[in-house]
């Protein structure tokens, strides 16, 4: 259900204010319970047995030992789920392997014991006889017609006959004449670009504490983006009823979409249910890394047609995601995202899915976005500069406006593109001088954001302050958004308002925490319940003056007698209606559930100057802005700071941040020490700029916000450093060795 | 199997535990004590999360053996606010949304106060390396050295 | 009828057209009546698709209204992180 009640004309009096969150202190003060926080009486760790190759055919368990220790209360195989539905197959597969296990660090078994060092022990007691074989971890590699084979029957009908059999899915998108479109440019880039995979980086590590009975209730306790999603599959999984399964989420400590599966917790309700005992498990950081969510490697082919004055003639890329070992890379969102910030006659991308032996990609932020837009904005970039023309100019020449026709597709409706990049022309940033082994880079990102299942309850309680429970949950301080929206409808102080996540059990289906949903879609639903809140008020009121209740408005926090014949009588508080609820038909509240489709795109603009080292080829970020159209920013703090920390997931993504596999296919850097994430010393402030322009889809005109602001800095940060080396950058990461390499190669001509 | 029997004193109580040998002090902090506003990131001291004071000095208490803060006065998350008073650093990265998902935040904080002891008037470029053992991957560290740098001004005042 | 554009590689299992016309009130109307007229769209339509009706993107809502002169435009599922 869409709606088309913006008022954009509509005075804010809580939205857009920057109030305390509501669980600020919780979390200054170290009492917010997070995934791992959690003790039950009676309770067992969890551990994990993990696979020490990256392709093997598991020929034997052996776990008689390791259930003979002393302590040791389960032992769990992949034999002791039996078939799950196919849906969850490949879930399950991840979770627990079957017949071979698909990467370095695939989980082989799991044990519950009476503490961490008995686990330990036990771990080593299991025996797994292991038929080694062939691995194959880079993308283009496993494309071969030789290459190591993770499954067989797997290949889509989309794919050309004669290709790997790991080469799992093509798509292709756009319109108009790619070759034409060439012919009419003054000249064509045509680059391949490489990105390695990066992960989440949520500092909290996985966790989750898990209880089932002899008669199948069973509960479980998790930090999840979706406590929703994790009851329905480990139901699936477990051949359970969902209503048996009540999942509460946890605090969670960061997830950026690498929580929006199930890796712990089937193991952990399987190990319970053997047991009979609550059991926790905790991920190692090294586990979170090896087995755990990241994001595609990807090799991206470019071609560019641009006139002499900056019109893009044509548009095309050809990326190839893995996603590891199972299918489903996100390379159809890069293949649709890459070219939407441009309105072009000719645009045309092939995506192919292609599975190695690496962990499972999870969804992180903007899934399979960020890395088509490094390829095609540095495409751009390259051209634009190659006729020594402006690269804001160029976008904006070129940039997509309401009526456009997208490149994946629809046209849009009003979207804030040209308005980032507006701003961007006339921020002080852009005129900044540079100098020297500096450059300045940059480039524009699009996200599709999505509403999707929502259920919202409102409660007035007898003193008349307002409860909502919500099913999503709070990443990133969603709770004061919703409090916020609340507020703003109720018309009362947001200090009368409190938010909380409600369980499994307490709200219908809700949709993960994810696609920049939450601010529009439960937002949209917590306004939606406040005013079916406000209706019933109204209608309370209404029976106590003895009116019609047509004849009663709600406005500033109290029913009033609106209309020529409604009389005269002073308005009736929240508070006065709530107190004497009780004799007016009992408690009120309101609730909306939807599947809230309609959610609105947002784009964004990214600036950025660096400093080169030319010695050891380091890059130094010296000034970064980011422009995005949120749409309406309900809490501006919470907006920016989303806007900064995709900035700089970003600039970890384009200078540091890299899986590294060795020849014998073991990820060589599962660790924070080796795999680099940015630190406070790397950065300077991270300038932000919201731009408004609304959502039609929503009450407020909210968009998504927390996505679309990773998608753009890959590429601007490879512009800047690009324009610093005065050589073209085209595989990330930017690292200093090769950075260095590309400084020599161009002093060595 | 023998567990050790430990004195220490820690966020100014006098307190007693068992451990074993291998216990870090974060085990001991979170699962025998039940101090889990110290929070572990990696185990193996390159995040910061699990950040405390012992004896006035900042140490990654994933690196350290419970046993070793025999006689030692250890100050957790949980003793930064007196009462129901907050730290100053506390009231302003509420004020100014220096947070996001929250998990890193303790260590942070902690990490924050010793360096206000040592120095009131830091500057960014103080703040931003002192900070640099204390990964956060939500905010981008903008308004956590901006809360950081204010609560120190604010301080200064004050005094 | 509703005109439903196609995207490029699944133009290939609807008989190689970008444009196809399906008498459609509804979402469900179109998705069903699009599996019935191109069997070749199935495994796509099975596996999951996206509809951007007028510029908005939906996903599952079986009843929503699709008026004739509608832009329709069939996406690969969206996914989010």
């Amino acid at each position: 259900m869409a709606l088309d009640d913006t008022k954009k004309t509509r005075d804010f009096k809580v939205v857009g204010t920057r109030p305390d969150r509501p669980d600020g202190i919780d979390k200054v003060t170290g009492r917010a319970r997070f995934g791992a926080d959690m003790v039950l009486p009676g309770m067992l760790t969890g551990r994990i047995l993990r696979s020490p190759h990256a392709h093997a055919r598991i020929k034997r368990i052996d776990t008689s030992k390791a259930e003979a220790l002393s302590g040791v209360k389960a032992v769990v195989t992949r034999a002791d789920f039996g078939e799950v539905p196919a849906d969850v197959a490949d879930v399950m597969d991840n979770c627990m392997a079957g017949d071979k296990a698909l990467y370095d660090g695939h989980a082989v078994a799991a044990v519950a014991a009476s503490s961490p060092a008995v686990a330990r022990k036990a771990l080593k007691l299991i025996e797994v006889e292991y038929e080694v074989l062939p691995h194959v971890t880079d993308v283009d590699a496993a494309t071969r017609p030789d290459a190591p084979v993770l499954h067989e029957g797997r290949q889509q009908e989309t794919v050309p006959k004669g290709m790997s059999a790991n080469v799992i899915a093509r798509s292709e998108f756009g319109h108009g004449d790619i070759e034409t479109g060439l012919k009419q440019a003054d000249r064509v880039v045509a680059r391949t670009y490489r990105t390695a995979a990066t992960h989440q980086g949520y500092i909290e590590p996985h966790a989750c504490l898990a209880t089932m009975g002899p008669d199948g209730k069973a509960d479980l306790w998790v930090c999840t983006q979706g406590h929703y999603m994790v009851r329905n599959t480990c139901a699936a999984i477990l051949g359970m009823e969902q209503g048996q399964l009540r999942v509460t989420a946890s605090e969670i400590g960061g997830g950026f979409g690498g929580k929006t599966v199930v890796f712990l917790e089937p193991v952990a309700l399987m190990l319970a249910k053997k047991s009979g005992r609550p059991v926790k498990m905790v991920m190692s950081r090294s586990e979170v890394l090896r087995a755990t969510g990241p994001t595609s490697s990807t090799s991206i082919d470019v071609r560019i047609g641009m006139t002499k004055e900056g019109r893009i003639t044509a548009g095309f890329a050809e990326l190839r995601y893995q996603g590891g070992a199972y299918p489903g890379s996100p390379v159809d969102m890069g293949a649709m995202s890459g070219f939407a910030p441009y309105d072009l006659e000719n645009v045309k991308t092939v995506g192919w899915d292609v599975v190695t032996n690496r962990p499972k990609a999870a969804a992180y932020r903007a899934p399979g976005a960020p890395m088509a837009a490094f390829a095609i904005e540095s495409a751009i970039d390259e051209a634009a500069r190659g006729f020594g023309l402006d690269p804001l100019e160029v976008r904006l020449m070129n940039g997509a406006d309401e009526g456009t026709k997208a490149s994946y597709g629809p046209t849009y409706p009003a979207i804030g593109l040209k308005a980032t990049l507006e701003a961007a022309k006339t921020h002080p940033h852009w005129s900044a001088p540079l100098g020297e082994n500096q450059g300045r880079g940059v480039a524009c990102g699009f996200w599709f954001n999505f509403g999707g299942d929502t259920c919202v309850s409102l409660n007035i309680t007898p003193d008349g302050t307002v409860t909502v429970s919500e099913g999503n949950p709070d990443i990133g301080g969603s709770r004061a958004s919703m409090t916020m929206m609340a507020a703003e409808e109720l018309g009362i102080p947001y200090d009368q308002v409190r938010t909380i996540i409600a369980d499994t059990g307490s709200l219908g289906q809700n949709e993960v925490t994810d696609g920049s949903r939450v601010t529009f879609a439960v937002g949209l639903a917590t306004i939606k319940a406040a005013q079916a809140a406000k209706a019933e008020m109204c209608r309370r009121a209404a029976m106590v003056w003895g009116i019609d209740e047509d004849a009663v408005e709600w406005a500033d926090g109290a029913a009033r007698p609106a209309g020529p014949n409604a009389g005269k009588f002073p308005p009736m508080t929240l508070k006065e209606i709530a107190a004497i609820a009780s004799n007016t038909g009992g408690p009120i509240a309101g609730h909306h559930e939807v599947n809230a489709e309609g959610a609105g795109v947002s784009f964004a603009t990214h600036m950025v100057d660096v400093e080169l080292d030319p010695d050891t080829g380091s890059t130094k970020i010296l000034r970064y802005t980011v422009f995005q159209d949120a749409g309406k920013a309900v809490h501006p703090s919470y907006v920016e700071g989303q806007f900064q920390g995709g900035a700089v997931q970003g600039i970890g993504w384009a200078l540091n941040e890299e899986y590294i596999y060795g020849e014998d296919g073991i990820l060589q850097n599962a660790g924070f020490l080796d795999y680099r994430i940015p630190v406070a010393s790397d950065l300077p402030m991270i300038d932000t700029v919201i731009l408004e322009i609304p959502n039609p889809g929503h009450p407020y005109g909210v968009r998504g916000v927390g996505e679309t602001s990773i998608v753009p800095p890959l590429a601007a940060i490879a512009n800047a450093v690009s324009a610093a080396a005065g050589v073209r950058m085209t595989q990330l990461p930017m690292s200093p060795p090769r950075v260095l390499a590309a400084l020599q190669a161009q002093a060595d001509g | 199997m023998s567990q050790i029997h430990v004195t220490t004193k820690i966020n100014g109580d006098e307190t007693e535990f068992l451990c074993e040998p291998e216990d870090t002090l974060l085990d001991v902090l979170r699962d025998r004590l039940g101090l889990t506003g110290t929070k572990e990131g990696c185990g193996t001291g390159d995040c910061g999360a699990c950040s405390v004071a012992v004896d006035g000095r900042l140490v990654c208490s994933c690196l350290m053996l419970g046993a070793e803060a025999e006689g030692r006065e250890v100050a957790t998350i949980e003793g930064m606010a007196k009462g129901d008073q907050l730290h100053p650093l506390q009231r302003k990265f509420i004020e100014m949304a220096a947070l996001q998902c929250g998990i890193c935040t303790p260590g942070i904080l902690v990490a924050a106060q010793s360096l206000l002891e040592r120095n009131p008037d830091p500057s960014e470029e103080e703040v931003r390396y002192w900070l640099a053992g204390n990964l956060c991957r939500c905010t981008g560290y903008d308004k956590i050295i901006r809360a950081v740098m204010e609560t120190a001004a604010d301080m200064r005042r004050a005094s | 009828m509703v005109e439903v554009v196609l995207w490029g590689s699944l133009a290939d299992q609807a008989e190689g057209a970008r444009k196809v016309e399906v008498e459609a009130g509804t979402l469900r109307e179109l998705l069903d009546g699009l599996g019935e007229k191109f069997p070749g769209l199935r495994p796509e339509l099975e596996r999951g698709v996206s509809v951007s009706i007028d510029g908005r993107i939906y996903n599952d809502s079986w009843f929503q209204p699709i008026a004739p002169d509608s832009e329709v435009v069939l996406l690969k599922r969206l996914k989010g992180g």
